[in-house]
């Protein structure tokens, strides 16, 4: 019959566990997140497609060409599909915990778990939202395929991992303190114009430009539309420093998410 | 076998550190049925927590050569807005198991019929513990984890509650956590009683009543 997995499991088995639940957890969060009505799970990148979209329309509509000699739909297309990385993937995890707690009587459902199957939602749904929207409207001409793919790749990347890590600092952090909560939208709000996502970094005065580049996701931004039009604009980014500034981040919220999981009380 | 071996734990209150159990030493061995009594409040949710492994000890340690149960019928993990195939197919993958052939079995015995495939939150609450006690019956565990009375559903549905758990599972381990001495003392063989942070253990049951007894009017 069923056995169950065996008290004390190898890594591996620990690992085949995790997997099965992490996979588990997905499908329960994005049939309760969309449904099965319409169409369903395609939501998943349909709903950020939209999103990118309607600021694409908007951008090209208010004639922000002016900002960079890019062609306005590429402009828009890798800005806001990278603002949709690092903002929705903390957004999600904060008080990711709390309604998932009941879960957690099945020994194998770990805080982790619920992170980490959250941010593979918000990765597969940003990354297969971008790539289709780049393909759609290369089929129309409106913007071109990348010249370098495989810088596109690695910044796409380095923008997933910066995301991740802040994600599960803050969702780690909110367990313990509600103010993360209440900070973190208005924080978003105030970061997003300065990450890079509606302006070129070179568009800046030099002191500017240094000041921005703390900022880790610039880099990264700026990094893929170098993949993408490399030749038409001049990029700027430290892309050593974006991740050193993503190792302290995921050093700081594995830290604080394995102490919030060893705390942790089922209802 | 489970074994827990001097196992504290507290928690942090507004008035500063709680301590729940102090202590505590135990041994659940492979088709042993316990039970262990408490007052309201003596920490016997704890209990279950630490040996379902939810939740992990301040000190001590657990040592798990079996495996053991969910709380026996908990339902308080569904997801309302999802079916209950739903549910049954997460409870299924997160144990590894294919759900394929177990949803007539389901369907079945929790008599929900096509209701299965209805969202859980128009259940009755009925519906929902029966599902929660079918959903239970779903993996083999050696140790299945009893918090309070199963009073599942109607007399009939008890009935089968108690023919699947006690008859067709009787070489499984059992912990049983209540406050009702009769119901524990008609499925143990080992009483344990809970008072004050402290698990004392009795073979003889006259002896564990006769202690839980005054343990209630001590306080």
């Amino acid at each position: 019959m069923n056995t169950p997995s065996p008290a004390v499991p190898s890594i591996f088995e620990a690992l085949r566990v995790q997997g099965r639940v992490i996979y588990a957890l997905m499908m329960r969060e994005v049939i309760t997140r969309y449904g099965r009505h319409n169409i369903g799970f395609l939501w998943l990148f349909v709903e950020p497609m939209l999103f990118t979209l309607a600021v694409t329309l908007l951008w090209g509509g208010l004639k922000l060409n002016h900002v960079s000699a890019l062609p306005i739909t590429a402009f828009a297309v890798t800005g806001y599909s990278s603002i949709l990385l690092w903002r929705n993937m903390p957004g999600r995890l904060i008080g990711s915990v709390q309604p998932n707690l009941s879960l957690m009587y099945h020994r194998q459902v770990k805080v982790i778990d619920v992170f980490v199957s959250r941010l593979l939602i918000e990765f597969m749904g940003a990354t297969i939202s971008f790539i289709a929207l780049t393909i759609i409207f290369a089929t129309f001409d409106w913007m071109s395929l990348p010249e370098d793919l495989l810088k596109v790749i690695e910044g796409w990347l380095m923008l997933t991992w910066f995301g991740c890590a802040l994600a599960i600092l803050l969702g780690a952090l909110a367990e313990d303190y509600e103010i993360i909560e209440k900070l973190w939208h208005p924080l978003a709000y105030i970061i997003m114009p300065l990450s890079g996502a509606g302006f070129i970094v070179d568009t800046l005065p030099k002191e500017g430009q240094d000041a921005i580049l703390w900022l880790p996701m610039i880099n990264g931004v700026e990094y893929i539309r170098e993949g993408f039009f490399g030749s038409v604009i001049v990029s700027h980014y430290d892309m050593a420093y974006m991740a050193e500034a993503n190792l302290v981040l995921t050093v700081l919220g594995l830290a604080k998410m394995l102490k919030i999981s060893r705390e942790v009380t089922p209802e | 076998m489970i074994r827990l071996h001097d196992i504290c734990k507290s928690y942090h209150t507004s008035q500063g550190q709680h301590e729940v159990l102090k202590n505590v030493n135990v041994t659940v061995e492979r088709g042993q049925k316990v039970g262990i009594l408490g007052r309201n409040g003596a920490g016997k949710s704890t209990m279950i927590r630490l040996l379902s492994g939810a939740e992990r000890p301040t000190s001590g340690s657990i040592e798990r050569t079996m495996s053991v149960s969910w709380p026996l019928a908990f339902g308080g993990a569904f997801q309302t807005t999802l079916t209950g195939y739903d549910n049954l197919r997460f409870i299924c993958r997160i144990y590894g198991i294919d759900p394929t052939d177990k949803v007539e079995y389901v369907q079945e015995f929790s008599e929900l019929g096509s209701y299965l495939r209805e969202p859980m939150r128009i259940y009755s609450s009925g519906m929902r513990a029966r599902l929660a006690f079918a959903l239970s019956m779903l993996i083999e565990f050696d140790c299945f984890l009893i918090d309070e009375v199963v009073s599942v559903g109607d007399a009939r549905f008890h009935e089968k509650c108690q023919r699947e758990l006690f008859d067709k599972r009787a070489d499984r381990a059992l912990i049983i956590v209540s406050h009702d001495m009769g119901y524990v003392r008609e499925h143990c063989s080992k009483l344990c009683v809970l008072s004050q942070g402290h698990l004392s253990s009795f073979d003889d049951a006259d002896e564990a009543y006769e202690f839980y007894h005054r343990a209630i009017h001590l306080q």
